[in-house]
């Protein structure tokens, strides 16, 4: 259950660039979550209510994204996205390649944030 | 209260540890150490490979250590110390994988002497493991004979990460009915080109193979 240790940093960042930005609090975060990052939606949303108590993100939404497996394919010299995660081949022409360009993402993409503040900062920082 | 605002973040959620282990590995590599980081499921043959690629490379004289990650115990230190090797042991207490924080802490707490190849045992997990970069040079992911030829398929993502793959007692490749065609098929079918070795930690059977890839990683 490495989605706890996830949670965690979900909540770290978020709690982190809102107060940078002069937020009060988090109403939602939205993560991006590779199919290979081998992170679990359900269990990261589980791990998420736990972690979230006591920050500023108490109240927060979490929006997971799922972002599929892209590879390049030299033969066809395009890239693509998978339908299934394996086996790691181009899906025009079958020919197996491993140069992946999405499907390892684990990352937060952007969190919503309501303060006093939230009308002046943010957007350039 | 004013409206909700977006803000941007775009930031890797283990950023930290992303910047840990890149510190690590410019030291390791400017130390000239080749680092291996072995991956499997529990009891996929991690320890006794270790045990003998440790006892193999002293005596071809090279200074070898290692780090062994379980959840408790730390019995496994304790079977690698038997090599004659430098060996320390993280208890994670729960935690499912290594991360390259711990790996730094063991690192400071050992005397300061010049090791050319560290490896580290992380804890038996096919997932977790996955996505916790420890600064390695090599990861290695292990695929016994007796856990079936499917394993990469169901858990690709692991086995993405890792440069090469060790598939392991085969010595007990008969009495498991091992596929070795449909392992292959499904070692290539997630990480097409990654290169195979076959061994047997008892018979010895591919133990000069893997111990001549490692050390033709050796800077
Ligand atoms: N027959 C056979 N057994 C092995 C081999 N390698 C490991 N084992 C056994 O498999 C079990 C688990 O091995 P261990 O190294 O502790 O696995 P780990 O959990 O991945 O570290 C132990 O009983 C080992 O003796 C091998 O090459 N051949
Ligand atoms: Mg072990
Ligand atoms: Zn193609």
């Amino acid at each position: 259950m490495h989605e706890l240790s996830i949670a965690m940093r979900v909540v770290d960042l978020a709690a982190a660039r809102c107060r940078d930005a002069g937020g009060d609090i988090v109403t939602a975060v939205t993560v991006r979550v590779g199919r290979l990052a081998a992170v679990h939606g359900g269990a990261l949303a589980a791990a998420f209510e736990m972690a979230r108590e006591g920050t500023p993100l108490a109240e927060a939404t979490l929006r997971v994204v799922d972002v599929p497996v892209r590879v390049w394919c030299p033969q066809c010299r395009a890239e693509a996205d998978l339908t299934d995660v394996v086996p790691l081949a181009c899906p025009a022409c079958g020919r197996p390649t491993g140069d992946l360009r999405a499907g390892h993402e684990l990352e937060v993409e952007s969190i919503e944030v309501v303060g006093p503040r939230g009308d002046t900062v943010g957007a350039g920082a | 209260m004013s409206e909700p605002r977006i803000l941007e973040v775009r930031t890797s959620i283990l950023k930290r540890n992303d910047e840990v282990a890149r510190e690590m590995r410019e030291e390791f590599r400017r130390a000239g150490m080749v680092v291996v980081n072995l991956v499997s499921s529990p009891g996929s043959g991690k320890t006794r490979l270790l045990y003998e690629t440790l006892v193999r490379l002293r005596r071809a004289g090279r200074r070898v250590a290692a780090i062994v990650g379980d959840v408790e115990t730390d019995r496994d230190a304790r079977r690698l110390g038997a090599s004659g090797a430098p060996v320390r042991q993280i208890m994670t207490h729960g935690l499912c994988h290594l991360e390259a924080e711990m790996v730094r802490r063991e690192l400071l707490a050992w005397p300061s002497e010049h090791v050319d190849c560290l490896f580290i045992e992380n804890v038996g997990n096919l997932v977790c493991p996955t996505s916790w970069d420890l600064g390695e040079s090599l990861r290695v992911a292990l695929l016994s004979v007796a856990e079936g030829e499917d394993k990469p398929l169901k858990y690709p993502g692991l086995f993405n990460t890792a440069d090469v793959a060790v598939i392991t007692k085969t010595d007990l490749a008969e009495a498991c009915d091992f596929d070795r065609a449909a392992a292959l098929d499904a070692l290539a079918a997630v990480r097409p080109g990654m290169p195979v070795i076959e061994t047997s930690a008892k018979s010895g059977a591919g133990l000069d193979a893997w111990i001549t890839f490692l050390e033709a990683r050796r800077p």
